[in-house]
């Protein structure tokens, strides 16, 4: 996830504010030996991506394309061939783009008044739009089905149901996605130093024309990454597509879970897979090259000085509005679902979720609870040492062929992110079936699969703190005769505890709601809380209905109060840098 | 922040994270033990089936006493994600026995090699239209229901209009916007449809036919939970619901289904059946490849077929008997009469046609 990257990156070495000086790197670190321990440190993660990423995913997609031992190539022209394929695609895109420009055009001004306006509640309200993106899509979809689908709010009032409409997933993507925007340009904006735009207001300079050619090129690389991560992932969009979005809409990850759990035609879902490859490869490729150009040195300047009162009343209606934008679309959904949730006398539905009459699971649904916090536990364990591992591994910027090699493997992080769950869940049911890998039946396939999401989360957070690291702390230490290992504890770990802490809440999070992958390999006698609510959610009649609320809101508070959590430890800490959640 | 508090959280945090896998190792072991039917070891028994299984508890209590088995029943989705998954995890399966593929998705499960050969205790009883694979007797079957349009009986006397009686009266203009249908690559009772269409109109005319009911303002959606409980107006889900469509593609056992849950039962049942719109279904079980506990899983198979689960499966599943003599309610017989033709098509038939037809139909009536 790169809204810590990306805010981070402005404020890594180099970084006036830094009160140092910009410190040359040594190009070959200590050495012949400190690239072989780096590559050491590698090993695992890239042993643990083989294992559990890249064979999985290219065991299902070498089943859908060589039968009976033949490959078929051909199936590739085939199926991009077919109307109703490209239909998809064309959807795909389409909405992502429109979903991108909706959310910037919706959350650019929350951007600017959470970076330069100063008012009564603002850390709590920036803590507040960001819970909607660590929520689960399940819950997203959940929460707008309240709002928008059959007996909805919308459809109490005015009789408007825009469930199976584009409006409804597009409005989702929106509550998903506005806090990448807000954090990724608004983190930004708020350390352009303002002077820059007086000072050419002053030279004559109309108002327009000073922000036009002061302040957005500044900014415009931050808008750029923002804008692909909002493609990313409304791109990749599934849980929010296939519950709003009923039979008519799919996304290419949907297509690629009808073609395989509905009509079970492999070879058309594996030729989507390496589309859906193609695509997310290619975005993240831009993206990179965004980020870096975004850290070419800007004047930045301390964010807690830019802000101020909002003054005339211009800036107050904008503040209005957005304060606005924010409570119609971010609170009003959750609003309804948790009190959907509660329509039922006496916390009906929380009590039926205790009872396992009648019931879909062998289990009462509330186990799902306990299910999901083991689950979400072990793989945030997980994804802790793979990717703690990783960023240690990365921490130093190699120059030459090593530092390619280290570049690829960051790439190679990144990718579970944009790679179809749904294919890694479907491939971990193939390829891990059989010994030495006979773990199908057992409990560690799904943290395993949740891992595999959580990893970018930790090595986004943790690398840019070890990359702030003094290097020359640690080699004053190697010099007074420390070993490497107690070099690390001693310098390393004191600096990088906080963002362990808040990559393990990260990790934690996106664990919890992962539902992709998880849809396929969690046993019907131990379904997670996300897939609990979108079996409910499958069935008709109030008692599932309720049910799927009151699991969603339960899974809503659980991240969300994860998240204030970390909101806390990082405004707690404002003053020293640390990567950005 | 000092680094003393820190330090405590980071504590905190490890402590947390140690305690969860403490307890996920303790789940760990347990759930290798009855999730694998080792450990306790061949005495449990694993049938996997969609979410639609239902049966009364104590006749699966009296087999369990008397085989000396445990029987474990895992509903993984519904019927045809049901059906794939089993295949996919053929070699390491989630159970011993799978009940639930029906004639529709028969051949994909037989052409994956999901099931091994078992021909089982009683089969000589099972009524001869049933009986399919003869050879191998890689599959069972179960029970039998027909796929119909049902109608919303308060709708039609209100509107003075006859409700329909064949796949025909479905396209003419006074049932326009009534009818609400599953989509059918993801739904039994949609495929059974879209199945009954071709087999009246061939395989070329179903088209044309969907065609006409397209323009004519068919409705499709997902599941058959969401159809006839939230669209379709007779059901008493759909009125609470306030469904809006009194033609929905369900089973011909519905009406009956009505009256039984209903408090107070009324005389006659509030919806009924177009006869001239139905289509067979039958549902078949069998050993898994790679069953862990074959000899159990052959009792279970058995025990599908025997007088006593045959004759408590209709007011559960409500579907229809397979076994000689196997006992139909009265109020079955009564509120909701097995159709008087449905159509049928040959499973090699639909073996050969289905994929292509399923694909045809979601460009033709989804995009």
């Amino acid at each position: 996830m790169d809204l810590a990257r990306t805010e981070v990156a402005a404020r890594e070495p180099g970084d006036p504010r830094a009160g140092t000086k910009p410190r040359t790197r040594p190009r070959t670190g200590t050495g012949t030996g400190g690239s072989v321990a780096r590559l050491g440190l590698m090993v695992v993660p890239v042993a643990f991506f083989g294992v559990f990423f890249a064979y999985p995913v290219v065991a299902i997609t070498v089943r859908g394309l060589k039968v009976d031992g033949v490959w078929r190539f051909g199936r590739i022209w085939d199926v991009l061939g077919q109307p109703d394929i490209r239909h998809v695609l064309w959807f795909t895109t389409w909405q992502a783009l429109a979903s991108t420009a909706l959310t910037l055009l919706i959350a650019l001004p929350g951007a600017y008044v959470f970076a330069r306006f100063e008012f009564r509640g603002r850390q709590i309200l920036r803590a507040v739009v960001t819970v909607p993106f660590v929520l689960p899509t399940v819950v997203v979809g959940t929460a707008f089905l309240a709002l928008l689908g059959r007996g909805g709010l919308l459809d109490e009032l005015w009789g408007v149901r825009l469930d199976t409409t584009v409006w409804a997933i597009l409005l989702a993507h929106v509550f998903f996605n506005y806090a990448v925007v807000v954090r990724t340009v608004g983190g930004l904006w708020s350390q352009l130093d303002p002077r820059q735009e007086e000072a050419a207001r002053m030279l004559g300079a109309s108002r327009f024309a000073a922000w036009r050619t002061v302040t957005l090129p500044a900014l415009g690389p931050a808008v750029a990454a923002a804008a692909l991560m909002v493609f990313l992932f409304t791109f990749t969009s599934f849980g929010v597509v296939q519950i709003l979005g009923g039979p008519t809409f799919s996304t290419l990850e949907v297509e690629i879970y009808r073609q395989t759990s509905e009509i079970f035609d492999l070879s058309t879902a594996a030729v989507l897979t390496i589309l859906q490859f193609v695509a997310v490869g290619a975005i993240l490729a831009v993206h990179a090259r965004t980020v870096r150009r975004r850290e070419t040195a800007l004047r930045l300047v301390d964010a807690a000085t830019t802000a101020r009162r909002p003054r005339g009343a211009g800036q107050w209606a904008l503040l209005a509005a957005v304060l606005g934008s924010i409570a119609v679309l971010l609170v009003l959904p959750l609003a309804v679902l948790v009190e959907r949730s509660l329509d039922a006398p006496g916390f009906g539905y929380y009590k039926a979720l205790t009872s396992n009459e009648g019931s879909l699971f062998l289990v009462p649904p509330i186990d799902a609870v306990g299910n999901s916090l083991r689950y979400a536990l072990a793989a945030t364990a997980i994804a802790l040492l793979i990717g703690g591992l990783a960023a240690a591994a990365l921490t130093r910027r190699d120059t030459g062929r090593l530092g390619r090699l280290v570049r690829g493997f960051d790439a190679l992080l990144m990718l579970p992110l944009g790679v179809s769950a749904v294919t890694v869940g479907f491939g971990f049911l193939i390829a891990l079936d059989e010994p030495p890998l006979d773990l199908r039946s057992s409990w560690i396939l799904v943290p395993l699969a949740q891992a595999l999401v959580g990893v970018p989360f930790v090595v986004r957070t943790m690398l840019p703190v070890l990359r702030a690291v003094d290097g020359r702390l640690r080699e004053a230490a190697a010099v007074l005769g420390a070993s490497p290992w107690r070099v690390w504890r001693e310098v390393d770990l004191p600096l990088v505890r906080r963002a362990l802490l808040i990559a393990a809440g990260f990790a934690f999070a996106v664990s919890l709601g992962e539902f992709g992958a998880t849809v396929f390999i969690a046993r019907p006698d131990n379904p997670t809380l996300p897939v609990a609510v979108a079996r409910l959610l499958g069935r008709a009649g109030e008692l599932n209905y309720g049910q799927a609320m009151a699991l969603s809101t339960i899974l809503m508070v659980v991240c969300a109060v994860a998240l204030l959590a970390l909101e806390r430890l990082r405004t707690d800490l404002r003053s020293d840098r640390t990567g950005e959640f | 922040m000092s680094t003393t508090s820190t330090t405590k959280k980071i504590t905190a945090v490890v402590a947390v994270t140690g305690l969860g896998l403490a307890v996920l190792s303790a789940c760990g072991s347990s759930d290798s033990g009855s999730g694998d039917g080792e450990g306790s070891g061949s005495k449990t028994v694993t049938l996997v089936s969609h979410d639609s299984f239902a049966y009364t508890k104590d006749v699966l209590k009296a087999f369990e006493k008397e085989s000396g088995y445990k029987v474990r029943v895992l509903k993984d989705g519904d019927a045809g994600q049901a059906v794939n998954k089993a295949i996919l995890t053929k070699d390491n399966p989630q159970g011993d026995v799978f009940f639930g593929v029906d004639n529709t998705l028969l051949s994909r499960a037989l052409d994956n090699g999901l099931f091994q050969s078992y021909e089982a205790k009683g089969s000589d009883l099972i009524l001869p239209e049933y009986r399919v694979d003869q050879d191998k007797h890689r599959v069972t079957p179960i029970d039998s229901g027909d796929i119909c349009v049902n109608y919303d009986k308060a709708y039609f006397s209100e509107h003075e209009l006859a409700p329909p009686t064949s796949f025909d009266d479905l396209i003419k203009p006074e049932y326009k916007d009534l009818l609400v249908t599953e989509n059918a690559s993801t739904s039994s009772p949609g495929l059974g449809f879209l199945l009954g269409t071709a087999a009246k109109y061939g395989d070329k005319g179903w088209e044309g036919y969907w065609k006409k009911l397209k323009a004519n303002g068919v409705k499709v959606v997902d599941g058959w939970e969401q159809a006839y409980n939230e669209e379709f107006s007779g059901s008493a889900g759909g009125k609470k619901a306030k469904g809006e469509r009194p033609l929905v593609v369900s089973y011909a056992s519905s009406p009956p289904a009505e009256v039984i849950y209903a408090d107070p039962k009324p005389k006659t049942a509030p919806t009924g059946v177009a006869d001239g719109t139905c289509f067979r279904q039958v549902e078949y079980a069998g050993l898994l490849s790679n069953a862990k506990n074959t000899k159990g899983g052959k009792a279970l198979v058995d025990f599908l077929i025997t007088k006593r689960f045959q004759d408590d499966m209709p007011l559960n599943m409500f579907v229809y008997p397979v076994r000689e003599g196997a006992q139909v309610p009265e109020s079955f017989t009564e509120y909701g009469p097995k159709a008087e033709n449905p159509e049928t098509l040959d499973p090699a038939r639909i073996a050969a046609n289905r994929d292509e037809w399923v694909k045809s139909w979601t460009s033709l009536v989804l995009k």
